[in-house]
């Protein structure tokens, strides 16, 4: 992204680190804002706060509050302390973005390896079909059928976490898999490997000393755009009721909560500030990912 | 059409329908997924035998999912033709997608019912996407690092970063809520559609925009520009008659990739407008463990999917003669 940006001549933003910088610093508040959350956040999430009012001489829900000192985000429609939950929400998506990222990585180097040096029919059933069979679902809805199908009546909160990556890396292998497919096609032609065949090194040899560090760099800026797949992903799920239940805090649960007019026309800060965390971390991922991209590859650089 | 010819299109027609048949098959086994039994899952503990038995009768839910099962008490178990795959392939074949467990109607009826108003807001969104892209893209492109460049980048960069479930909201905060032009939800009067199309637009309009910006500076850079401008035609008719002609052709393909997007944004951009469409449906049909509704919805979208973009392939190979063969 960085490139088409400095491409479209954003005069400030011209320089392609300076970007890509912006990404790792806002990557990095998100990451550490998610390990930190029991420290960061000055209440616990889920508690609905009240107080005693006199007029009606019963205890009433602080709901939808403007922000304050003791409230720095305001609070929700429930009375629960919008910051906190804000925190707490940047765990689940951490945890499910880098567990999709590993796992369909790992798959897709796999299985993206085999098709490119085997060859032949292995690579007619995986790249001829498999790729085609994947990439012919619309993403986001498979993973909704998936969620929906695999989660019986009444799924724990742990079921949940597990059924997101699940769906999410069904689909998500596919990317890494081509772009290993394509290194493996051009690399094992060069002359060092074709060198080390000659010299009678096994194919597993060949795969791993030889043509996977030079397929990293671009499954490393795969990485990176996927993760800002992943995490828009779950808010999207979370968004659609398909999230980790409630009363635990996601960001799309916060943006769904936030929707309905009467917390819209009193307290909009709800919807604003998860909306603006969600932005801004699939935003950071999108600069890692292509200020890597134009880093790794000198020719896109002057372009 | 020579023999090469003959071969290709036999060989892209042979993958589509391998496709389409893969992706009916996973969608109608899709419903195996469903943890336990599934009359059980629907109808609850409290439910009879009696009950259940006639819920599994009448959903087709008494034959064994496939042609064989294999498990560790009975083994490798070969139930032969009368199973529930067979069946839902006989039901897609025959135009009957089965019957929804919570309303009692023909699954497809209820999706026909709906899909109207999803093409009408995809349709929407991609008219919006590109009244407002083709333009912007032209401005940037024509006058590189000008004021309207930056702006096009700017707001390029908000439609990628801005998923449409924030989008969504905010607008119907500025435009339902604060300044009151629009209704925050439903569909009452032709206008309604205005908020949801944006929304659902919006991405595609960022995408495409970069997209035209580009491929106008990539044209404007060939040969056959500076003879037409060296004829002493006028620049607008060189940009508009000669550049985007050729500058658009990239830009359907991605209008097809991106159809699929839409289908799949547009289940979240019904939620937020209330919008009676096949996505509310489909989510309907989660909430009230409706798997075959579920299933059926899953099937349309993909099958129409496939299909668009199949057709995208085969227009932009009859837009632009280069890479029809290669």
């Amino acid at each position: 992204m960085v490139g088409w940006i400095r491409e479209l001549g954003f005069p400030s933003f011209s320089n392609v680190n300076r970007l890509s910088y912006i990404g790792f610093f806002l990557a990095a508040v998100f990451i550490l804002t998610a390990i930190f959350a029991p420290a960061i956040a000055p209440h616990d999430p889920i508690k609905q706060f009240d107080r005693y009012s006199p007029e009606e001489e019963r205890l009433v829900t602080r709901k939808r509050e403007a922000p304050s000192k003791e409230f720095w985000f305001g609070t929700d429609n429930l009375g629960r302390d919008t910051f906190s939950r804000l925190v707490h929400g940047a765990r689940v998506s951490l945890l499910v973005g880098i567990s999709v990222v590993v796992i369909s990585g790992i798959i897709g180097v796999v299985i993206g390896a085999l098709a490119g040096f085997y060859g032949g029919w292995l690579d007619k059933i995986l790249a001829g079909y498999l790729f085609n069979v994947v990439m012919a679902f619309p993403g986001l809805l498979l993973a909704i059928a998936i969620v929906a199908f695999l989660s019986g009546t009444n799924p724990s909160p742990n079921d949940r976490i597990r059924h997101l990556i699940i769906a999410m890396c069904i689909t998500g292998w596919v990317g890494y898999a081509r772009v290993m497919r394509g290194q493996v096609l051009k690399v094992r032609e060069y002359d060092y490997v074709q060198a080390a065949r000659a010299l009678g090194a096994g194919s597993l040899r060949q795969l791993f000393v030889h043509i996977l560090p030079n397929a990293i760099q671009p499954l490393i800026v795969q990485a990176s755009l996927a993760m800002a797949g992943a995490v828009l992903a779950e808010a999207s799920l979370s968004f659609l009721g398909l999230g980790i239940p409630p009363p635990y805090p996601t960001w799309g649960t916060m943006i769904d909560d936030a929707r309905g007019i009467d917390v819209l026309t009193s307290a909009p800060y709800n919807l604003i500030f998860p909306g603006a965390a969600l932005a801004l971390t699939v935003l950071a991922f999108n600069f890692i990912g292509d200020g890597l991209r134009e880093y790794l590859d000198p020719k896109q650089r002057k372009r | 059409m020579n023999k090469f010819k003959v071969y290709n299109f036999l060989k892209k027609l042979g993958l589509f329908i391998l496709v389409i048949w893969t992706v009916v098959s996973l969608v109608t086994l899709l419903i195996e997924l469903v943890p336990g039994d599934p009359a059980l899952a629907r109808l609850g503990d409290q439910a009879t035998p009696a009950q259940l038995d006639a819920f599994r009768k009448r959903h087709d839910l008494d034959s064994p999912p496939f042609f064989f099962s294999f498990n560790s008490d009975q083994g490798f178990k070969w139930h032969g033709t009368n199973n529930r795959y067979l069946k839902y392939w006989k039901g897609v074949l025959t135009g009957d997608l089965g019957v929804s467990y919570d309303t009692d109607r023909p699954v497809l009826d209820m999706i026909i019912e709906r899909y109207p108003a999803t093409i009408k807001l995809a349709l929407a969104a991609l008219f919006i996407a590109i009244l407002i892209s083709v333009p912007l893209g032209v401005l940037a492109g024509t006058r590189k690092n000008s004021l309207i460049d930056n702006f096009a980048s700017f707001f390029a960069l908000m439609g990628i970063c801005l998923p449409g479930f924030v989008l969504g909201p905010l607008l119907v905060y500025v435009f339902a809520v604060k300044i009151q032009i629009f209704n925050p939800t439903g569909s009452y009067d032709a206008k309604d559609i205005v908020l949801p199309a944006f929304t659902l637009g919006a991405a595609l309009s960022a995408i495409l925009t970069r997209m035209v910006r580009s491929s106008v500076i990539e044209e404007l850079g060939e040969d056959y520009v500076r003879t037409a401008r060296a004829k002493g035609l006028s620049e607008n008719i060189v940009i508009y008659k000669h550049v985007l002609k050729n500058g658009l052709i990239p830009v359907v393909t991605i209008l097809g990739l991106q159809l699929g997007v839409l289908l799949a944004g547009a289940i979240i951009t019904e939620k937020i407008f209330n919008w009676r469409g096949i996505g509310t449906l489909l989510l309907d049909g989660i909430n009230t463990r409706d798997h075959r509704l579920v299933q059926g919805v899953v099937l349309v979208i993909s099958v129409t999917y496939i299909v668009a973009n199949s057709f995208t392939d085969w227009i932009y190979g009859r837009l632009d003669p280069r890479i029809r063969i290669s």
